[in-house]
């Protein structure tokens, strides 16, 4: 079993994007997404010594996530209206019989796309990861924040035709990637 | 005047390509691709890939967070670290 290394001075660089997109995916709340990233990160940081160098840092991270994305769910629910009493009104007389109530749950005719689609997000993330840095943090600002040219371009300090030959190695790359995981 | 040349080398033809998935390409660099795709097999495949790419990543939603997040996510993450070796 590879015997895993831990350090913290690159986790931010490398997982950050990672944990976030599968907290968003979760969670569905960019500040709170961000606070839970944050605090996983502290938290990885105090527990380090019981890091065992069995699963990589990302996993491990994950599963530290993953419990603060429960706890999360466990504040929030902890705080709504203890003594919701539902009503049914479907004998007498159907009293109030909204129709609104009859339609089916929106939430759950979604449920599998967004099943589907956190695990797409995942996977490109993971090839992301393969990426060159560079090629990743352009690829990442163009495509998915969507900055314009300019705005890259002036803040990495590289010229416009510089930005496309990364994006172009970058679409390469990851398109011969997802063909691999995902399609 | 050799913008108006109707014909375009494979390098430039994935160059509009690419811009055209972030809808920057000119309409007349579209016209271009598009004739230079009629006889490219090459491009066509690329082409047709770089298109999927772009609606597989629309799809799934892909979330990440920006430059100023990360900055104070670092500081905070620091501080943090110091107080840790100290």
């Amino acid at each position: 079993m590879p015997n895993h290394q831990i350090d913290p001075n690159k986790w931010i660089d490398l997982y950050s994007d990672y944990l976030f997109n599968y907290t968003i995916s979760r969670v569905s709340d960019r500040e709170k997404s961000q606070d839970l990233v944050q605090d996983t990160f502290l938290a990885g940081l105090k527990s380090m010594k019981n890091f065992k160098g069995e699963a990589s840092e990302r996993t491990w991270l994950i599963s530290i996530l993953k419990r603060k994305i429960i706890d999360h769910y466990r504040k929030i629910n902890s705080k709504k209206g203890k003594a919701e009493v539902r009503i049914n009104y479907k004998d007498s007389e159907s009293e109030g019989d909204w129709l609104e109530e009859r339609v089916a749950d929106p939430f759950d005719k979604t449920a599998e796309d967004t099943l589907q689609n956190s695990e797409l997000g995942d996977a490109i993330h993971n090839c992301l990861e393969k990426l060159p840095k560079k090629q990743a943090e352009v690829f990442k600002m163009k495509t998915i924040l969507g900055y314009e040219t300019e705005v890259i371009c002036n803040e990495l300090n590289i010229t416009a035709s510089n930005l496309w030959v990364i994006i172009h190695r970058a679409r390469t790359a990851l398109a011969v990637c997802l063909k691999e995981n995902w399609f | 005047m050799s913008n108006m040349k109707v014909t375009m080398p494979c390098d430039e033809a994935n160059h509009v390509c690419d811009k055209a998935q972030y809808k920057e390409a000119t309409l007349w660099e579209k016209i271009k691709l598009n004739l230079h795709l009629i006889y490219c097999r090459a491009c066509r495949k690329y082409t047709k890939n770089n298109a999927t790419l772009t609606k597989t990543i629309q799809t799934s939603d892909v979330k990440c967070l920006d430059k100023k997040c990360k900055d104070t996510m670092k500081k905070g993450f620091e501080k943090a670290l110091k107080e840790t070796s100290n």
